[in-house]
């Protein structure tokens, strides 16, 4: 599977990330060289193989439905560029 | 088939699926240990999951995943035991994470099927596709500065289940009913508060039309429809939109739009050109979920009588009708407060006051069932003071109103108001003998067999005696002196 230019401005873009016009070509030559990379891995029969949700041994732990966190509000906006009365502020972004 | 909207060429038949987000009724959030109440100062439930920042791992709460098995078993739905969490990806001011944890192709619960209660008494199945577990976002606020939006992540990682119907609706009718069932089941189950005020309930709604026998047409899906009034005039607006689109030779464009309360209409959210692509993944932070049959069987032994068991019992053990019997199970604390009110008493009864002057009472209040300024013990008690003749039914309306505004005992309220019953038949027989005495030509005409007369009688001397008078002592006393 190889990738092209106006592909890689769609993921870019998806990803909110800036992409000047003459990056894409390259980066669509270096993502189609490591799709191709994993792409060896198909020869591999996986037919009898269930899917590994993990490379831990271990079942999801659980937590108990206490409250022991939040009650910071100083903390969770302290990086926050604007904001006003607890609240964070952007530019508007009203449907 | 009477749902079909008629075209100006021709018939049409609405479609529509309605997936419905219910806030999990737990403490702390799904994956973190910030509060969930409803109403705290801005980002003071947020604990650094919520909020996104780097190197956070969240820990899923375990009565979320009880409360969604409890759901599901509450929808007559197929338990996963086995789930995935993955990562739905989008920017938004207000989704710190940059992506929301939901499940998708794994979800916690599966197909089930509820029967919905029509208002011309029938019922009707309808489909569930799936519930999953997610996280909410935080919230915007648009109106409190001209050029910005305020974001509080209070809500940011709260538990929803989201509830997928089958598209099995063709009317909005049914997709009222639905919700209102859905609702009711939530609430019985403890699993969700269903307050659709506070945001803890809402539905996105998907609309399509066809010619009747066709296959599925193309939908429009209305977004965060907050009250089944409004997700009623979408429907209604929605169809006839579409109706007109396809009848003018046109399509419908596959799109998500937002319904606007004040003009009743719906229209596209203008970031429609960006169609959406959430590139779902597994959550490499999360392992799978999973669970055995004996914690589906430990939660199923904990259910409570659901809406249709307690209707089919209140009619086959109370007698009460098909009618009433539905008014009262509607909600779960409309069935706790009748439940209390009949033990002791005659259920029929009990059940008239409840939905009769009670009601009409609330409603004049304002009020919920929940805060009733009453209590059923309350109710009870005046029901109590009819039933051993202390006062007539009249009589008990007026002082159901005088409890209402006190919030008083009835016994307290008739015996300082003088409004207890006369059943002594020598006061009741001194007042008929005036009213006779005072009137030969009416005794006359009673006499020559106008028996209407009777009434009369009986007005005047309930008048005399401010309506205390035991109604069916004076009625038999009346007849004996007038045969006399």
């Amino acid at each position: 599977m190889s990738v092209d230019k106006a592909t890689v401005a769609r993921i870019a873009h998806l990803a909110r990330i800036g992409v000047g016009e003459e990056e894409l070509q390259p980066l669509a030559d270096e993502l189609s060289g490591i799709l191709q990379w994993i792409e060896q891995l198909n020869e591999v029969d996986t037919d009898a193989v269930p899917p590994m949700a993990s490379v831990h041994d271990q079942a999801l732990r659980w937590r108990e439905d206490v409250i022991n966190d939040g009650d910071k509000q100083a903390d969770i906006v302290a990086n926050a560029p604007d904001g006003a009365n607890g609240f964070f502020a952007v530019p508007k972004v009203i449907e | 088939m009477s749902d079909l909207v008629e075209g100006a060429t021709g018939p049409w038949e609405v479609v529509i699926g309605l997936e419905v987000h219910a806030q999990v009724t737990s403490k702390s959030k799904l994956f973190s240990g910030a509060a969930t109440a409803f109403g705290a100062e801005p980002n003071s439930q947020v604990s650094l999951v919520d909020a996104g920042m780097p190197g956070m791992l969240p820990v899923i709460n375990e009565i979320a995943v009880q409360q969604a098995v409890r759901s599901g078993l509450g929808l007559n739905a197929k338990i996963n035991k086995y789930s995935v969490f993955d990562r739905k990806n989008y920017f938004y001011a207000d989704l710190p994470q940059g992506y929301q944890i939901s499940q998708y192709l794994q979800p916690i619960v599966g197909e089930g099927m509820i029967s919905v209660d029509l208002a011309d008494g029938s019922s009707r199945d309808i489909g569930i596709e799936r519930l999953h577990l997610e996280q909410d976002a935080g919230k915007s606020i648009h109106d409190r500065h001209p050029s910005k939006t305020y974001v509080d992540l209070n809500r940011s990682g709260v538990a929803l289940m989201e509830i997928v119907s089958k598209p099995d609706m063709r009317s909005a009718e049914e997709a009222g009913a639905y919700v209102r069932k859905v609702r009711a089941i939530l609430r019985y189950l403890g699993t969700c508060d269903g307050n659709m005020e506070e945001g803890s309930m809402r539905a996105d709604v998907n609309v399509s039309v066809r010619r009747p026998g066709e296959g599925l047409g193309t939908r429009a899906e209305i977004k965060n429809v907050n009250s089944v009034r409004f997700m009623q005039l979408a429907i209604a607006y929605e169809t006839n939109r579409q109706i007109d689109i396809l009848e003018d030779g046109g399509s419908i464009d596959q799109e998500t739009r937002l319904f606007d309360a004040q003009t009743g209409t719906t229209r596209p959210m203008r970031s429609k050109e960006e169609a959406h692509d959430y590139r779902y993944f597994p959550d490499p932070d999360l392992l799978p979920l999973e669970f055995s049959d004996a914690f589906i069987e430990g939660i199923r032994t904990t259910l409570p009588e659901l809406p249709d068991a307690k209707k089919q019992r209140y009619m086959d053990e109370l007698g009460l009708s098909a009618h009433d019997a539905q008014v009262l199970v509607s909600d779960r604390d409309i069935a706790a407060f009748y439940e209390q009110v009949a033990t002791g008493r005659d259920a029929k009864v009990a059940a008239n006051w409840v939905q009769g002057e009670f009601f009409a009472q609330l409603s004049k209040a304002e009020r919920d069932i929940a805060d009733s300024p009453i209590s059923a013990g309350q109710l009870g008690g005046l029901i109590d003071l009819i039933a051993d003749n202390t006062i007539s039914g009249k009589i008990a309306k007026d002082v159901l109103e005088f409890m209402f505004e006190s919030g008083r005992d009835a016994a307290d309220i008739v015996a300082e108001k003088g409004l207890t019953q006369v059943s002594d038949s020598g006061a009741i027989e001194g007042e008929i003998d005036k009213v006779i005495a005072a009137n030969p030509d009416k005794v006359a005409e009673f006499q020559s067999g106008k028996d209407k007369v009777l009434g009369w009688f009986v007005g005047q001397i309930m008048q005399a005696t401010k309506g205390k008078a035991n109604p069916q002592m004076v009625n038999q006393l009346l007849r004996e002196k007038l045969k006399a």
